[in-house]
């Protein structure tokens, strides 16, 4: 609105001290307007009366993920993951295991099961590694790697990145190139020391709110997934199997039959055998498409 | 004005409301690093977009670290600026730096005078963690006749982008592009040629890195000396003098006029001069240029345009072509000392020495990087074949010298050769904002009046406020002048000048921070505008050491207008002296 090249300012001065052309401006969510005419004809009190002792009112969530129920829902604060996910939520789809809730958006962070039964306000959000940010809800279940999770968000964020400081700008793509190699099957336990000290020094430095919770979704997926970053970079397996350049197809010989089914599908040509005789397929031509494991009828391809 | 207690690295400070932590510590001896914050503080420049978090700090009850250049000292803060916690940060940031910007440090332009460079070794780099394939951004290359541009070295600090646009208003860099991509750079990413810029080069004089840089002809010189069919001649501009032993590790402010003239001797160039002798023949017509037009403004000639505006500076004339077409007639039509040295000097002299013009080959020495492109403007040359051959920076003689293994400081004080050697010091002070318009009234008060000067030192019009005013009393005729330094300063008074708010008779307007001592050729200063000052003393100094100090009585110009030229405006010297404007108005 100013003409300006739209990036952070700064602060203090914050935009309700000096804002849009250097004028005292009220920069808030809709929701947080849209809870002023309620408090005002209702009063304070009634609004304090709901929620906890520091984080007062109700809190639209948008549930989504492997969830039945998915859609905006209004809970008053303090309300627990358990009571969302399972009572409002309808739990998780297909009948899957439950692993965690990425919450705030992009810059939130993972809450893993021991966070079920906390009341959701403000100050625990932070205290388990996530926050409110955006209000987003998105349950994962056990197809779900927490790499990849980290790695999803981390897109997002290299492309917001307005580029003006030098932590989000160069930092973030670093942390997004890092998650790529482990997730490539090429990670070292040094990747996760550089992902840590460049998660913490980007909390620390970066100039604005986007830059300084960018690496939440890397901190709280190592905080409360580590084993599984561990089987990325130490096993080089995808425990969710997620990752394509992790997992192989083979086929189980008991199981095959020797309908060369697969190997009429099979893209690259990978996989040989003569009828009636199991099959084989060759890893190093194996593009790890998944063609075979979804035209065979015996369920003789497995994933390991 | 209120006081404020603090401790910084357990040392206890008190500072006034509004100092930044980063200007506290400093008082106390404590150097935070910092690539982005720039402070002129002579010139009343600052760039501090708090973008490249290297000077962060711990501050007890925060929760984050602290931009020590944008953070405003508390009452009883408690700062620490050398934690492991501060260490590793700056470190890392640093490191993430680096590993988006190209390792070719040993064949960069600014090899040895790099920021960036000199903070990595300040951190103790030794090492930058690579991730495999790890992206770089990169860009476009792109050059001008006086600026290239590597945008693969930017590290966004902005401080160009602020000297482009607060400083000279002349907004043709700016930051493009989002995240990892966000580089400063023209509209649409056009070439520079195509864009606004007056090639001023300020934006090169604050670069931290190699990213802007000057065009470099130092080979094209030394070949040109080598080849036995040239007669080389070179003139130096008033403000190298002041600057070029900076480069040989002279106190700033140390004049080196002698050492310089020898260094140029040795090196083969056939005949040293001095664009001080074309500053004093630029007096002469423009002198005469300003006394004619108030000459006819006071017998009431309607038609006459006042005030003149001086026209030395190629900058200068770049941003009134491109944001005053509608005032093309307003400057004086004189030539700058640089374009009358070579039309004289492939003229004048070149008939003296029988020698054909295609066999001169006339070297400028500036502090200046837009004097590159006014020398291959095609009104500058007669058949293709230019006036000023080739234009050299400060930096660049300073490496020359080095090349050539001349051993400058131990180099004797040498004269300039005749006749175009000599000049006054009236001509000196034309590197120095302020200077140009003192020496022209040094002579026009001694024509208009005919009376004998009292006074030479016109104290008034001088000093690096941005604009300045004063009336000067021409025996009963009140002479107004106005004088600004940045292309900003200059935009404000020619905005006033255009919608009639001013009663100026003459105007001096220099593009660069205190006049071409801080000029874009110069050895960088970086950030240090103390620097610039000291060069101003060493000018002033040295134009009182002078015997002559008016332009009209340098013996050489008295006998090139009574050899050559006839008198000032003649025929002739509008021919060779003085020059048109273009109406380069872009958008």
């Amino acid at each position: 609105m100013e003409g300006k090249r739209g990036e952070p300012t700064v602060k203090p001065p914050f935009p309700a001290q000096s804002g849009y052309l250097g004028k005292p401006t009220n920069v808030n969510n809709v929701e947080t307007f849209a809870n002023v005419p309620v408090i005002y004809l209702k009063g304070p009190e009634w609004f304090s009366s709901i929620g906890t002792a520091k984080s007062k009112g109700t809190k639209v969530f948008a549930l989504a993920g492997k969830i039945n129920n998915v859609g905006l829902i209004e809970v008053p604060m303090g309300t627990t993951l358990r009571e969302i996910v399972y009572e409002i939520g309808g739990g998780i789809k297909d009948g899957k295991k439950f692993k965690a809730v990425q919450s705030g958006g992009p810059s939130g962070g993972c809450l893993s099961e021991k966070d079920l039964d906390t009341p959701i306000d403000y100050d625990n959000l932070i205290a388990a590694g996530s926050m409110m940010g955006s209000g987003g809800m998105i349950v994962l279940d056990e197809d779900d790697c927490m790499v990849s999770v980290a790695k999803f968000y981390l897109d997002f964020i290299v492309e917001e990145s307005c580029g003006k400081c030098a932590p989000c700008r160069v930092g973030n793509k670093r942390m997004h190139e890092t998650l790529e190699k482990i997730c490539n099957g090429k990670g070292t336990i040094e990747d996760l020391d550089y992902l840590k000290n460049l998660s913490h020094v980007i909390k620390d430095t970066a100039l604005c709110g986007l830059g300084q919770t960018s690496p939440n979704p890397v901190l709280s997926t190592i905080d409360h997934f580590y084993d599984e970053y561990l089987a990325h970079v130490v096993d080089k397996k995808c425990p969710a199997g997620r990752c394509k350049s992790l997992k192989s197809y083979v086929i189980n010989a008991e199981k095959c039959v020797g309908c060369t089914l697969c190997a009429k599908n099979c893209p690259t040509s990978a996989i040989t055998g003569e009828k009636r005789v199991p099959h084989v397929i060759d890893q190093s031509k194996c593009i790890k498409c998944g063609t075979c494991y979804e035209k065979c009828k015996f369920g003789a391809i497995e994933i390991q | 004005m209120e006081l404020i207690k603090l401790t910084i690295d357990n040392t206890p400070i008190e500072v006034e409301k509004g100092v930044t932590v980063f200007q506290a510590a400093k008082k106390i001896g404590i150097n935070i690093p910092s690539l982005c914050y720039m402070n002129l503080e002579h010139l009343g420049i600052e760039n501090r977009p708090s973008g490249c978090r290297i000077c962060v700090v711990e501050i007890e009850g925060r929760r984050n670290l602290a931009p020590s250049c944008s953070t405003e000292c508390t009452e009883g803060m408690v700062v620490r600026t050398n934690t492991p916690r501060v260490l590793n940060s700056r470190k890392t940031v640093l490191e993430l730096i680096l590993s988006d910007h190209p390792k070719d440090c040993l064949i960069c332009p600014s090899n040895g005078k790099c920021e960036l460079q000199a903070l990595a070794s300040t951190l103790g780099i030794r090492e930058i963690h690579a991730v495999e394939n790890a992206a770089m951004s990169t860009y476009r290359k792109d050059s001008s006749p006086s600026l290239k541009r590597d945008m693969d070295k930017c590290v966004m600090c902005r401080r160009c982008e602020t000297m482009c646009n607060e400083v000279q208003t002349v907004g043709a860099l700016g930051a493009v592009n989002r995240g990892f991509m966000a580089v400063v750079a023209t509209a649409f990413e056009q070439d520079l040629v195509k864009s606004p810029c007056t090639f001023c080069g300020q934006c090169v004089a604050v670069c931290p890195t190699g990213a802007l840089t000057e065009v470099d002809h130092t080979n094209k010189v030394v070949r040109a000396l080598a080849d036995p069919t040239k007669t080389v001649v070179v003139q130096t501009a008033p403000a190298v003098r002041a600057a070029l032993g900076e480069e040989f590790g002279f106190k700033p402010g140390t004049s080196v006029t002698g050492k310089m003239a020898a260094a140029l001797r040795k090196l083969g160039f056939d005949k040293v001069f001095d664009t001080d002798f074309a500053a004093d023949l630029t007096i002469m017509e423009e002198g005469t240029e300003l006394l004619g037009r108030i000459g006819k403004f006071l017998e009431g000639d309607k038609n006459v345009k006042l005030p003149i505006l001086t026209s030395c500076c190629p900058a200068w004339v770049n941003f009134f072509e491109h944001n005053y077409p509608d005032m093309l007639d307003v400057p004086s039509s004189a030539k700058s000392p640089q374009q009358m040295f070579g039309a004289i000097a492939k003229t004048y002299f070149a008939d003296k020495m029988n020698v054909k013009r295609e066999d001169m080959v006339v070297v400028s020495v500036m502090p200046c990087l837009a004097k590159k492109y006014e020398c291959q403007r095609d009104e500058f040359k007669v058949d293709g074949n230019p006036d000023v051959d080739y234009s050299i920076s400060t930096r660049e003689l300073a490496s020359l010298i080095k090349m050539a293994n001349i051993d400058f400081n131990s180099l004797p004080d040498e004269d300039f050769d005749q006749p175009l050697g000599e000049s006054t010091g009236a001509a000196l002070i034309f590197g120095v904002t302020g200077g140009v318009i003192e020496a022209a009234v040094r002579t026009a008060y001694e024509i208009y009046t005919g009376k004998k000067l009292e006074r030479i030192d016109f104290k008034e019009l001088r000093g690096l406020e941005g604009i300045r005013t004063a009336s000067i009393d021409f025996n009963g005729t009140m002479i107004n002048i106005g004088i600004a330094h940045q292309l900003g300063n200059a935009r404000k008074l020619l905005d006033g000048v255009r919608a009639g708010m001013y009663n100026f008779h003459a105007i001096e307007i220099m593009a660069c921070p205190g006049g071409c001592i801080g000029g874009a050729g110069q050895p960088y200063h970086h950030g240090d505008s103390s620097i610039i000052a000291a060069r101003s003393k060493a000018i002033y100094k040295e134009d009182e050491e002078k015997t002559i100090r008016k332009s009209h009585e340098n013996p050489y110009i008295i006998k090139l207008y009574e050899e050559f030229l006839g008198k000032p405006m003649s025929e002739k010297s509008h021919q060779l002296l003085h020059t048109h404007y273009f109406d380069k108005h872009k958008v």
